[in-house]
């Protein structure tokens, strides 16, 4: 059981990291309004997607106080999933050039 | 006592005993769940990302962001919620934590009538699963697929927070209970994280 300090402590932790992530979330629709290439829009907004998503697993969902070993194992998880998407991202271009990481 | 009993009994110390890495049984359920759930959205996300590469008609039928920005002040506030209600159950808080939770499945219908609002706002431009007056019909499935998970994963949410809220007060649950529903809502924010840039702020019809 945690006591009243620690919880007031604890609320104000959570709302910095709230802020950021609304701040995150202002970013992603800032760069939705500038005038960018389609592939360069969404590298972006994922990057900024990949932080907020990254903060709300170690803060919200309290990855960080786990041990250390559960950590790495959803980060590879994570990693590997990432990788996975963005395999079939590109070799969509497949479709449309010919050819998969074809330079057009 | 047949022989495998007897290795059962001679293991059994090392096989129920320790728990991997040290994590309550029903938080590592819950972790599985979401680890599963994550493959199952990056899957959706991934379908819809190699249509849209490889559709050069992909419909741009956003004309606002309001909506969209108002649904998510709504969900990341929700999680802010969870965890107070959180904090609140391990203080020994309890009526505390009850009205947090209740607040925060409160957010969480306010998130899925305004997604449904759009939806229908959608449908009355004529939008369909397999049709739309902007492009490709292939924009109608991906868009309801994706967000229909994502409304399916908010309305299980607002039900078990429900649940879960009423019986903690009532004693049937701890407060381990709502840390690990807790995880869950938290998930779902998360998943809108990657649906609003993608879905939506791509499809901008600026």
């Amino acid at each position: 059981m945690t006591s009243p300090q620690e919880n007031k402590d604890s609320i104000g932790k959570d709302l910095v990291v709230y802020f950021c992530l609304l701040a995150l979330a202002g970013v992603q629709f800032i760069i939705a309004y500038q005038n960018l290439d389609p592939a360069q829009m969404f590298a972006r907004m994922l990057a900024v997607a990949c932080v907020e998503a990254g903060l709300a697993a170690l803060f919200f969902m309290h990855l960080w106080q786990e041990k250390r070993g559960f950590l790495i194992f959803v980060s590879i998880f994570v990693i590997f999933v990432l990788l996975s998407m963005q395999f079939g991202w590109t070799d969509s271009f497949r479709m449309v050039m010919g050819a998969p990481f074809s330079k057009y | 006592m047949s022989q495998a009993d007897l290795t059962m009994e001679g293991h059994s110390t090392g096989l129920v005993g320790e728990r991997p890495f040290s994590i309550p049984t029903k938080k590592l359920a819950m972790w599985l769940f979401i680890i599963a759930d994550t493959m199952t959205f990056a899957a959706c996300l991934l379908a819809y990302g190699f249509l849209r590469n490889g559709s050069p008609n992909w419909p741009r039928p956003f004309d606002s962001i309001t909506n969209v920005a108002v649904m998510t002040v709504i969900l990341l506030t929700s999680s802010l919620t969870m965890l107070i209600a959180v904090r609140s159950a391990h203080a020994g808080d309890k009526s505390s934590a009850f009205r947090w939770t209740m607040i925060t499945a409160v957010l969480g219908i306010a998130f899925a009538a305004l997604h449904i609002r759009e939806w229908f706002g959608l449908i009355d431009k004529g939008m369909t699963l397999f049709k739309n007056p902007w492009g490709t019909g292939l924009f109608g499935a991906s868009f309801f697929s994706i967000t229909g998970l994502h409304l399916t994963h908010v309305t299980c949410g607002v039900i078990a927070l429900l649940v879960v809220g009423v019986r903690y007060k009532g004693g049937r649950y701890n407060a381990d209970d709502i840390e690990v529903l807790s995880l869950y809502w938290h998930f779902v924010d998360l998943v809108w994280m990657f649906v609003v840039p993608l879905v939506y702020l791509l499809n901008l019809s600026h």
